[in-house]
C-alpha cells in the first residue's frame, strides 16, 4: 500500500504470511528441511528402569492412573513446594528438544541441570501409576503435536486421567470489564468432554482460548476422549511468585486424592521456590 | 486424521463441504463461524493434525450454559444431515513448514470422504487488485475442472466473475499466465492440487484488507447463499445470520476507566 510521501509498505495481514505464495522445493533445499527437522525433533530420555519397564510390557506402554503437567514457572513451582516436596517421587525422565530458544546450538545430550529450563517427570514412590510432568521450557509451535503424541504414546490409555497446571498473564484475559488489581491472580478451568466431575473453579469463558502446551494436552485428550482438567492461573507478575503459586490450591483438592501433600506450608518455603528477580539493569553500576 | 466425535461413525458420501481458507482477515474462518452458528450444526469430529497450531476453548457457538463447557479444539467438523452439509472450521495458523503436507492431507480426506463438491472460503490483499479488478464487485470465483463438469456454467450465469490469471512475468508481453492469490494462504495449494486429483472444487473468495473483517464475511457469505441457499432468504432482503457468542471482545478487553 502507498503511503502519502509515495513509498511502498508492505501491509501486515494477522492470519497469512508474505511469501506464502509457491513454495517450489530444490532437493537442496529439502534436505536442509529434513535436517531442520531432525534438529527439532522431540525426545523422551527415560531412566533405565522405566525404560526396562516399557520393554517389558510388550505394548512399549507404561501403567498410567493419572498425570499432572505443569506448565510454566508457577504452576510449576506450586508442584514443587506442595507435591514433589514431600520426598517420595523419582526423577523417571525428561524431554530432550532443541528449538530457537534453547541454550546452544543444537540438542543437549546430558539431562537438565537443576534450575535449568526443562521438562521432567517424575513417579510416585508408592503410587507408580500416577506421573508428574514439569514443563519449564519454551516447546515451539512445531513441536506441541511432537511433544503430546510421544509422552501419550508412552502411557496406557485405558483408566488414564490427566490435570494440567498453567499460568498465563493476565494481559491476554479478555473480559467486557476491567480487571482491577485485587482480582488477579485467578483461576479458569477447562475440561475435555469424557471428564465428568465437578470442576473447582468457574470455566473459561468464551471468547479466550487457551495456546501451546496446554492446548495441544487438551485438545489430545479431547480428540483421544481421555477425561482432562485444565487450571490456568492468570496472573500479572511475569516471574515466579509464591501469591500466584498459592492459587492453585483448590486442585491440591483432587491431587490430595491420589498422593500425600504438604498441606500447609510456611511462607518461607514457598519463596525458596520463587526466585526473586534482582533490578539488573542499573545504568551506574 | 479425521476422528470421529463420537463412536458411531460418520458418512459424508454426496455432502457438500464448506471449509475456510486462512487467509487475509480471517474471512473464510469468519464465514464459516456464522454457517455453523446460523444453521445449529453439531460437531461430528476433529481434524487431529501436526500441520495446526494446537488451540483449545470452550464451545464458541454456545446458546446457553448447559452447552458452554464442550471443550474446541482447532479444526473441527460441523454437520447437518438434512441439508447434506459439512462444515469444517479451522481455527488457527497452518505451521509454516507444513503447508504442502496440509493441503496433501485435506485432499486426501476428502476424496475418501466422498464430498460431492467442496467449497472453499477465501480472500485476497486487496491492495494488490489491478486497474480492472478494482472496479465492480469484489468476489471471485475458481472451478476445478471436474466441479465444472457437475455445475457448468451454473456459476457464470449467475454472473460471478471468475478469479483473473496474472502474466508469470509482468511487463512482457506473451508471457504465461498463472494463478495468483496473494494473501490467500493454501488456496492456491488446495485447489492446484484438487485439479490434480480431480476433485470437484470451487474457491470462493473476496477482495479485501486486514481490519474489522466482519462486513466482508457477510458479504462472502450472502454471495454464497445465493447459490447454495443455505439460509431462506425473502426475494430482496438479506439472509439472517446469527453472530456466534465467541465473536465478543474481538478487538480486545474493556478499556480501564482511569484511562481517561
Amino acid at each position: 500500500m502507498a503511503t502519502f510521501f509515495g513509498e511502498v509498505l508492505s501491509v501486515y495481514s494477522r492470519a497469512v504470511e508474505e511469501d506464502d505464495d509457491d513454495l517450489d522445493d530444490e532437493n537442496e533445499d529439502e534436505r536442509i528441511h529434513r535436517e531442520i527437522e531432525e534438529k527439532r525433533e522431540v525426545h523422551i530420555v527415560w531412566c533405565p528402569e522405566v525404560a526396562q519397564s516399557l520393554e517389558d510390557s510388550g505394548s512399549n506402554k507404561l501403567q498410567c492412573s493419572d498425570l499432572i503437567i505443569a506448565v510454566g514457572t508457577n504452576a510449576a513451582g506450586f508442584l514443587s513446594a506442595y507435591v514433589l516436596n514431600t520426598e517420595s517421587w523419582d526423577a523417571v525422565g525428561h524431554v530432550s528438544l532443541w528449538n530457537e530458544r534453547s541454550r546452544g546450538s543444537s540438542r543437549q545430550s546430558i539431562a537438565p541441570l537443576p534450575g535449568e529450563p526443562a521438562c521432567l517427570f517424575y513417579r510416585h514412590r508408592d503410587n507408580p501409576a500416577v506421573l508428574v510432568c514439569q514443563s519449564t521450557c519454551y516447546i515451539a509451535e512445531d513441536q506441541l503435536f511432537q511433544w503430546t503424541e510421544k509422552v501419550f504414546g508412552c502411557l496406557q490409555k485405558r483408566g488414564l486421567s490427566v490435570m494440567v497446571l498453567s499460568d498465563s498473564p493476565v494481559a491476554e484475559y479478555k473480559t467486557p470489564d476491567y480487571l482491577y488489581g485485587s482480582a488477579v491472580p485467578f483461576l479458569r478451568s477447562l475440561k475435555s468432554s469424557a471428564s465428568k466431575g465437578q470442576a473447582l473453579c468457574p470455566a473459561l469463558e468464551q471468547p479466550n482460548i487457551l495456546t501451546g502446551l496446554p492446548a495441544a494436552v487438551l485438545s489430545h485428550c479431547q480428540v483421544h476422549q481421555i477425561p482432562a482438567v485444565l487450571y490456568q492461573c492468570y496472573t500479572d507478575v511475569i516471574s515466579p511468585d509464591s501469591i500466584t503459586m498459592e492459587t492453585f490450591k483448590p486442585a491440591l483438592l483432587c491431587l490430595s486424592k491420589l498422593v500425600k501433600l504438604e498441606p500447609c506450608l510456611s511462607a518461607d518455603v514457598l519463596r525458596k521456590f520463587a526466585i526473586i528477580t534482582e533490578a539488573q539493569s542499573n545504568l551506574y553500576t | 486424521m479425521f476422528v470421529a466425535a463420537e463412536c458411531t461413525p460418520t458418512s459424508f458420501k454426496g455432502f457438500t463441504l464448506i471449509m475456510p481458507a486462512i487467509s487475509v482477515g480471517n474471512v473464510g474462518q469468519l464465514a464459516v463461524d456464522l454457517i455453523v452458528s446460523t444453521l445449529n450444526m453439531c460437531r461430528v469430529g476433529y481434524i487431529h493434525t501436526d500441520c495446526l497450531i494446537p488451540m483449545a476453548g470452550n464451545n464458541p457457538y454456545a446458546t446457553f450454559a448447559e452447552n458452554a463447557n464442550d471443550l474446541s479444539t482447532n479444526a473441527e467438523v460441523y454437520s447437518s444431515p438434512e441439508l447434506r452439509l459439512a462444515v469444517l472450521q479451522i481455527r488457527t495458523p497452518i505451521i509454516q513448514t507444513k503447508s504442502k503436507k496440509f493441503c496433501k492431507l485435506m485432499v486426501s480426506w476428502i476424496k475418501a470422504s466422498g464430498f460431492s463438491r467442496t467449497v472453499v472460503l477465501s480472500s485476497s490483499h486487496a491492495y494488490q487488485r489491478d486497474d480492472q479488478q478494482l472496479l465492480g464487485s469484489p468476489l471471485r470465483y475458481l472451478q476445478t475442472p471436474s466441479m465444472q463438469k457437475v455445475t457448468g456454467d451454473r456459476l457464470k450465469e449467475m454472473d460471478w466473475k471468475e478469479m483473473e490469471t496474472v502474466s508469470t512475468f509482468p511487463g512482457v508481453t506473451d508471457s504465461e499466465q498463472r494463478l495468483y492469490i496473494p494473501g490467500g494462504g493454501a488456496t492456491k495449494g488446495l485447489f492446484t492440487d484438487s485439479c490434480a486429483e480431480d476433485i470437484p472444487l470451487v474457491v470462493v473468495l473476496i477482495f479485501c484488507s486486514e481490519g474489522d473483517n466482519i462486513p466482508d464475511a457477510f458479504t462472502l457469505l450472502n454471495h454464497l447463499n445465493t447459490w447454495l441457499h443455505l439460509v431462506d432468504a425473502p426475494a430482496q432482503t438479506q439472509p439472517k445470520w446469527r453472530i456466534p457468542a465467541s465473536w465478543r471482545l474481538l478487538f480486545g478487553s474493556g478499556i480501564p476507566p482511569a484511562l481517561f
